[in-house]
């Protein structure tokens, strides 16, 4: 069984390019504002989204994203938000993850999470703060439900423990560019493209960099040794600066526009 | 009762569940600790820093007109209000204080709900040349200012923390995401035995002193073992830490009290194990109060050293194996035998510590005359004082 996020990462390699992946929270501007951002993300040619299931603490992210989760969590969403995101990202055609802190997956319940994953399209889920040695459960979970897992390395993340993190990975590895939290940075950090270099020499999974893109000739940049660039603040930003949500949905539709070019001008 | 459990974890409590950024640092802080626990040195420079800085031993109290509203059983209170800094916590900044050292770094974070552990961690600071960042909620920072000036005055930057709930929880949030940025030259200086692996079992070590002290005291003024051992729980550092050494005395009650703030049946309580379930919280399973959707409950509590949503993992542990009771107290309770202690014995407690005197009262009733209870007086009320005068509605 192949997931659509495998086939997207299969497809892009064959286009010789990296892909472009969005993050949004659930609920968030609000739950219909939510549709349109993947909608307007499926529009401009993102390669796959990445629905958020906004947590009361949220110790990975920095104030962009608290700010989301806020509103997003006071209008109400919860897991069956989340599960209906999802269903409308894989309805917009494209590969469909979860990304969400562990504790809200172990109070759904871990099969039945994996399990509501699968049936509404979703390919895989991340987990960020869920380390490999509390995974087991999980992993059979993800297993069953016919779903990738995927994890987090850091630049602090030894070499032997890259061979551990990513063999439990699948679909992709996620490679958190900085040592921080989540947000726009105005430079990339040189040690993304180093990590990435490391994680070559011990897994064939495409990789992914995360935390601190946010404009076009960064993506472009990171495109050029990564096989996916993952973007969530960026966007977010824009919709809380918007003066409305038509004009943050512009925007929005703008970058994610800037992106797809950028990551398709790398090589 | 010996724990056979994988590293870091009590049966299916505490655990990893942080960012893979922070795993270096906490496999550098368990072999600090690891190396430490055998090292002649380090446990003669720590025992140095007890007798000649702390001022322990701390001493045992019998406090007997208080004793005359807990059935009249024999109350012994373990002074840790005596300690420098005023409570048990500087047990605990000064093992780390001193791992910090060996680490080779600079830097410390400290999070803090009643100041106590900020103060703690901020005297540390001082004491070893380190630079020090205490996070608090600003609704704390508000009710506990004078332990923010304290803070100050030795040194150290008091940052508030102004989302969420604005209170504990928050604060190591806050510096939980500092951590991650500045792993490379800051030790996280957690004050309790929460958090991932090895904080619980470290913080525990450091604290497990106060019941190898009690236990020993309470046998050469008494003869005999007591028949139960109450402490407050937030976290859960000082009740594991006078626990710990009577784990193994199968007579011994351990009886903790958690913070029932308006009364668990309300919702506005910080009751953990009475009032929450099984779930993971800064980086630890444990109990936790959470909602459907695993979202952190924000918790209440007249103090703001208890006023946590989760606990220490071992103590989920003791509470599902039975080894140790889990009980809640009102504000008003605790107000209670706050004013009491006061005026029967000439102490004033911390209103965390509050919550253990009005189990002591209760407890003591169900007991009798001949039982005797070890109490950990785990902080002293300087810094209640505006808390409670408002409370008591005493002009000041």
């Amino acid at each position: 069984m192949t997931t659509a996020l495998e086939q997207m990462f299969v497809q892009v390699r064959k286009e010789n390019r990296a892909a472009l992946i969005a993050y949004i929270p659930a609920g968030f501007p609000s739950a219909a504002g939510c549709k349109k951002v993947i909608e307007e993300f499926a529009k401009a040619g993102v390669d796959a989204v990445e629905v958020g299931f906004p947590y009361s603490d949220p110790v990975m992210d920095g104030p962009t994203i608290q700010e989301a989760a806020s509103i997003a969590l006071a209008a109400g969403t919860g897991a069956k938000e989340v599960f209906e995101t999802l269903k409308s990202a894989h309805e917009a055609g494209l590969p469909a993850l979860v990304m969400t802190y562990w504790n809200p997956i172990e109070k759904f319940g871990v099969s039945a999470f994996a399990a509501e994953m699968a049936r509404n399209g979703g390919s895989g889920v991340i987990t960020p703060d869920l380390t490999i040695e509390e995974s087991q459960e999980w992993k059979n979970a993800t297993s069953k439900a016919e779903i990738n897992s995927i994890f987090v390395v850091a630049l602090s993340t030894t070499d032997d423990r890259l061979v551990k993190v990513t063999n439990e990975c699948s679909g992709f590895v996620y490679a958190a560019s900085i040592m921080g939290v989540t947000g726009a940075r105005t430079s990339m950090a040189s040690g993304a493209h180093n990590l990435v270099s490391r994680i070559r020499k011990v897994s064939t999974l495409p990789i992914a960099v995360g935390l601190g893109v946010s404009t076009r000739e960064q993506a472009k940049e990171v495109a050029s040794y990564a096989d996916g660039v993952i973007v969530g603040s960026a966007f977010i930003k824009l919709l809380l600066e918007a003066k409305s949500e038509e004009e943050g949905l512009a925007a929005v539709a703008e970058l994610a526009k800037q992106l797809v070019a950028g990551v398709r001008q790398a090589r | 009762m010996e724990q056979s459990h994988s590293i870091g974890h009590f049966g299916p409590y505490g655990g990893r569940f942080v960012p893979e950024a922070l795993i270096g640092a906490l496999d550098e802080l368990e072999a600090a600790h690891n190396a430490a626990i055998i090292d002649p040195s380090f446990q003669k420079e720590l025992a140095e820093l007890h007798l000649t800085y702390t001022g322990r031993p701390s001493i045992l109290t019998r406090a007997k007109r208080f004793a005359e509203h807990a059935g009249g059983a024999e109350i012994l209170l373990k002074r840790e209000d005596l300690n420098h800094t005023g409570s048990h916590k500087i047990n605990n900044v000064l093992g780390q204080a001193l791992l910090t050292q060996r680490m080779g770094k600079k830097r410390i974070i400290a999070e803090t709900g009643a100041g106590q552990h900020g103060v703690a961690a901020a005297t540390a600071a001082a004491l070893f040349g380190l630079e020090c960042v205490v996070y608090m909620g600003e609704e704390d920072t508000k009710r506990q200012s004078l332990n923010v000036a304290r803070m100050k005055l030795l040194g150290a930057e008091v940052i508030p923390v102004t989302t969420g709930s604005k209170t504990l929880k928050d604060a190591i949030n806050e510096a939980m995401r500092d951590w991650v940025t500045n792993v490379e030259t800051t030790h996280y200086l957690l004050g309790t035995v929460a958090g991932p692996h090895p904080f619980p079992t470290m913080v525990r070590d450091f604290h497990k002193i106060i019941g190898e002290e009690a236990r020993a005291q309470v046998l050469e003024l008494t003869g005999r073992l007591p028949d139960a051992v109450l402490a407050c729980i937030g976290g859960g550092s000082n009740a594991i830490g006078i626990f710990h050494a009577f784990i193994p005395d199968a007579s011994v009650r351990l009886i903790g009290f958690e913070a029932g703030g308006d009364g668990v049946e309300t919702g506005r309580h910080a009751a953990t194990i009475t009032g929450g379930s099984p779930g993971v919280l800064h980086g630890t399973r444990s109990y936790v109060l959470q909602d459907e959707n695993g979202q952190t409950i924000e918790s209440h509590s007249i103090s703001a050293g208890l006023d946590y949503p989760g606990v220490g993992p071992e103590h989920a542990f003791l509470h599902d194996s039975g080894r140790a009771e889990y009980r809640a107290i009102t504000d008003a309770q605790a107000m209670e035998a706050f004013a009491l202690l006061c005026k029967t014995e000439g102490i004033i407690p911390a209103i965390e510590t509050a919550h253990a005197l009005a189990g002591a009262m209760i407890v003591g009733k169900e007991l009798g005359p001949d039982a005797i209870l070890l109490i950990n007086l785990s902080g002293r009320g300087d810094k209640d004082v505006a808390t409670a005068a408002d409370y008591f509605e005493v002009p000041l």
